[in-house]
């Protein structure tokens, strides 16, 4: 009997998912977008994409460790073609160093405003343009209101939009499916090498509608995202093996 | 081919005319302009009053006060005329689009086709003179089949302002040889034989003609009686891509403006659909009651005749546009067209979706004309190595990168528009710096890339060259550092820091 509730409480939870708009991952997105275990914050285990994710950066390493994670994100998000629009009224971000992340910079377009206020009108038009791979817009403050909109103009056209606010004072209430925390950690190379490893960061959910909020350490290499506790167990585990082999 | 009609105005006292709406007080005083001509002053205006006492253009000034004690002399201003007749002229464009202006005191105006739409010449030439005349400017028309001929007949007729089509010839007969527009020596020679009326010689040899007063004087009389072609100097070149509109009511409404632009569009775009063209630049134009014209433009990153989307474009202007009493005519110019690519209709798929989507280049559209086309950019890769020029921005959406990116080098997510100086503790040459100092916070350097030295591209500009470190501080955030320069004992000036690594 317990068993059969609790059945039933899982086929219940997965209606009320869709019923909030998260639909079960399509075999486009069945390999995942690349996050590894971060994925399992979200409802159904898969990175939302057609939502807004909030992310929080409030000092200028923080937005440019933001800024590696959106590109490694759009990287995938491009991968079937597409542009991106990324809306700003103070942008430093160096459209070479995307090449990094897998992403075509000329395949970005940058809209640089005058106003606060016309980077949610501009992200708004934009995340109603069907078929765009993502939209990213750099903004300090959004009320809810604001955040509702842009809710219901990606839910009819299923672009993903970031937002980067770098003001986390005033994080009110929002309609974002996510809100992130990137923070650089010091990166680490093998064998005691002289230099700078792969970027790392600590990956922070503070929180995921109908999700797990959690933390993370992530590092990006070439192969894409790397969980940082799996490598290191792998490694263990190699060494481990290669000592049993010895 | 049509048979062409022009209207000739004359504007008897255009200037003085001008002066009395400036200066009401003026109205009932003989006023003459002078103007000095080779040491003589001469009395190049004069209104009706100071006429009706026998003051003429042409007379020296001061004949001309000898004759009237309490003129009023007032000094020509160059160039009056023109600027005067030239307003004129555009408001005159409600009447026809092809304006040309006839100095030193007329228009001319092309009116095949339009008078028509006034329900005929009479009623079309009543409605241009009343509506100049309640303005304040004495003015008389004439409508012919040449420029020619409504000139003189404008000037000189006496008896009916409008020659049926072909009648110029004999409407000119009793005419003086001045209405045809001649030079002032042809005309004393003219006098001097005898010739008082056009009459008198029209029925002459015109090899005759041509020996005694040249090809100047058979030019004219041929072009005042419909043998000789005579372009006119129009004052709006006219678009090849332009439609207009004009009201019954003046509109004055935000709808009725709406309404307005849609028509305007769904004609302009139907003929550049039939003829495979396309916008970038639109220019819409309302003509107000009150005598002002308010425009607005658009301008779009691919050329299209979808009426709907230019339409979009054109609401965001509206609420620009200041219709104040109202406005009497819109006109929609395109000035710049090119060719649509002609494109298969394909089912949607967002996969497709690329720089190339129509979609995306309407959104860009929308936010261009929001925020300004040129703050939409887009960039491809540059041979350069130094950082700032390593990119620049694409001209169209179709531009494909020219040479691959670079990948070879680690460059910062985030690059700051100006070094910014830092400071530094430095110990051994060409080796990273210990710690530094940014914005008041010390950053101990835990590990370091570099030097990577980028020379300075001497063709471009002068300075020193940098050597960039990637550096890592103690909390793993990572900079990227540059000395201007080779090293030296005073570092306080060398050290910047130029953006950071994800």
């Amino acid at each position: 009997m317990p068993e059969a509730k609790k059945d039933i409480i899982h086929q219940l939870q997965k209606d009320i998912l869709l019923w909030q708009g998260f639909t079960p991952p399509s075999a486009a997105m069945a390999k995942g977008i690349g996050l590894g275990p971060i994925e399992s914050a979200f409802p159904n285990g898969v990175f939302p994409t057609g939502a807004i994710h909030e992310m929080v950066c409030p000092t200028p390493e923080q937005a440019a460790a933001t800024g590696g994670l959106v590109a490694g994100l759009l990287g995938v998000l491009m991968q079937q073609g597409g542009a991106c629009l990324w809306i700003s009224t103070s942008r430093r971000l160096f459209p070479p160093s995307l090449v990094a992340f897998n992403v075509a910079p000329d395949r970005v377009i940058f809209i640089d405003v005058q106003r606060e206020k016309d980077v949610l009108w501009a992200m708004e038009e934009a995340l109603k343009c069907e078929g765009l791979a993502a939209v990213i817009a750099e903004v300090r403050d959004i009320s809810f209101a604001q955040s509702r909109r842009l809710q219901l103009a990606v839910e009819s056209s299923r672009v993903t939009g970031f937002l980067l606010r770098n003001d986390p004072r005033k994080a009110g209430a929002t309609t974002c499916v996510a809100r992130w925390q990137v923070t650089p950690l010091p990166s680490n190379l093998d064998d005691e090498l002289p230099g700078v490893g792969h970027p790392r960061w600590q990956v922070d959910l503070l929180r995921v509608r109908n999700g797990n909020p959690g933390s993370w350490k992530l590092e990006w290499t070439d192969s894409g995202f790397m969980p940082i506790e799996e490598k290191e167990k792998e490694q263990q585990i190699s060494l481990g093996e290669r000592r049993k082999a010895g | 081919m049509m048979n062409k009609r022009f209207v000739s105005l004359w504007f008897r006292h255009l200037t003085t005319d001008r002066l009395t709406l400036r200066q009401p007080e003026l109205k009932d005083v003989p006023v003459v302009f002078v103007a000095p001509v080779r040491n003589r002053v001469v009395v190049t205006g004069a209104n009706f009053l100071a006429e009706a006492q026998g003051i003429t253009v042409g007379m020296a000034a001061a004949d001309a006060k000898a004759i009237v004690p309490d003129l009023k002399v007032m000094d020509d201003v160059p160039g009056m005329e023109a600027k005067l007749l030239k307003a004129l002229g555009e408001w005159c464009i409600r009447y026809s689009p092809h304006i040309a202006v006839d100095l030193p005191d007329g228009l001319l105006l092309d009116i095949t086709g339009c008078a028509h739409l006034w329900g005929g010449e009479p009623g079309y030439l009543k409605e241009i003179v009343t509506r100049l005349r309640s303005k304040g400017y004495d003015v008389r028309g004439a409508i012919a089949d040449t420029v020619g001929a409504a000139w003189a007949i404008a000037r000189f007729g006496r008896t009916k302002p409008i020659i049926e089509p072909g009648g110029q010839a004999n409407a000119l007969l009793s005419l003086p040889p001045a209405s045809l527009r001649l030079e002032p020596l042809i005309l004393e020679r003219l006098q001097k034989l005898g010739f008082y009326k056009i009459s008198s010689f029209i029925g002459l040899n015109r090899s005759a003609l041509r020996r005694r007063f040249g090809d100047g004087f058979l030019m004219r009389l041929n072009q005042a009686l419909g043998n000789e072609d005579e372009p006119l100097q129009l004052l709006q070149p006219i678009e090849p891509y332009s439609e207009r509109l004009p009201c019954l009511e003046p509109i004055r409404t935000a709808t009725g403006i709406e309404i307005a632009i849609q028509t305007l569009l769904e004609k302009l775009c139907k003929r550049l659909a039939g003829e495979g063209k396309g916008v970038r630049i639109a220019i819409l134009k309302g003509y107000r009651v009150d005598g002002q014209i308010i425009e607005t433009s658009i301008g779009t990153n691919r050329a299209t005749h979808q009426a709907g989307h230019l339409f979009k474009l054109f609401e965001l202007k509206i609420s620009s546009l200041e219709p104040a009493l109202g406005i009497e005519l819109f006109t929609l110019d395109a000035p710049k067209v090119e060719d649509v690519e002609v494109e298969q209709e394909v089912l949607w798929s967002p996969e497709s979706c690329d720089l190339s989507n129509n979609s995306l280049a309407e959104l860009l559209d929308r936010l261009a004309n929001k925020v300004g086309a040129g703050n939409i950019r887009r960039y491809l890769p540059q041979e350069h190595y130094w950082p700032e020029r390593s990119i620049k921005p694409a001209i169209s959406l179709k531009e494909k990168p020219a040479t691959a990116w670079r990948t070879g080098r680690a460059r910062p997510s985030m690059l700051l528009n100006r070094p910014e100086r830092i400071e530094v503790t430095a110990l051994i040459p060409d080796y990273p710096p210990m710690l530094f100092i940014y914005r008041n916070k010390v950053h101990q350097v835990k590990k370091a890339d570099g030097p990577e030295r980028i020379e300075r591209e001497w063709w471009l500009d002068e300075g020193e060259h940098r050597d960039y470190y990637q550096v890592e501080d103690e909390n793993g955030r990572r900079y990227w550092l540059f000395r201007s320069g080779h090293y030296s004992g005073d570092q306080s000036k060398q050290w910047f820091i130029h953006g950071f690594f994800a």
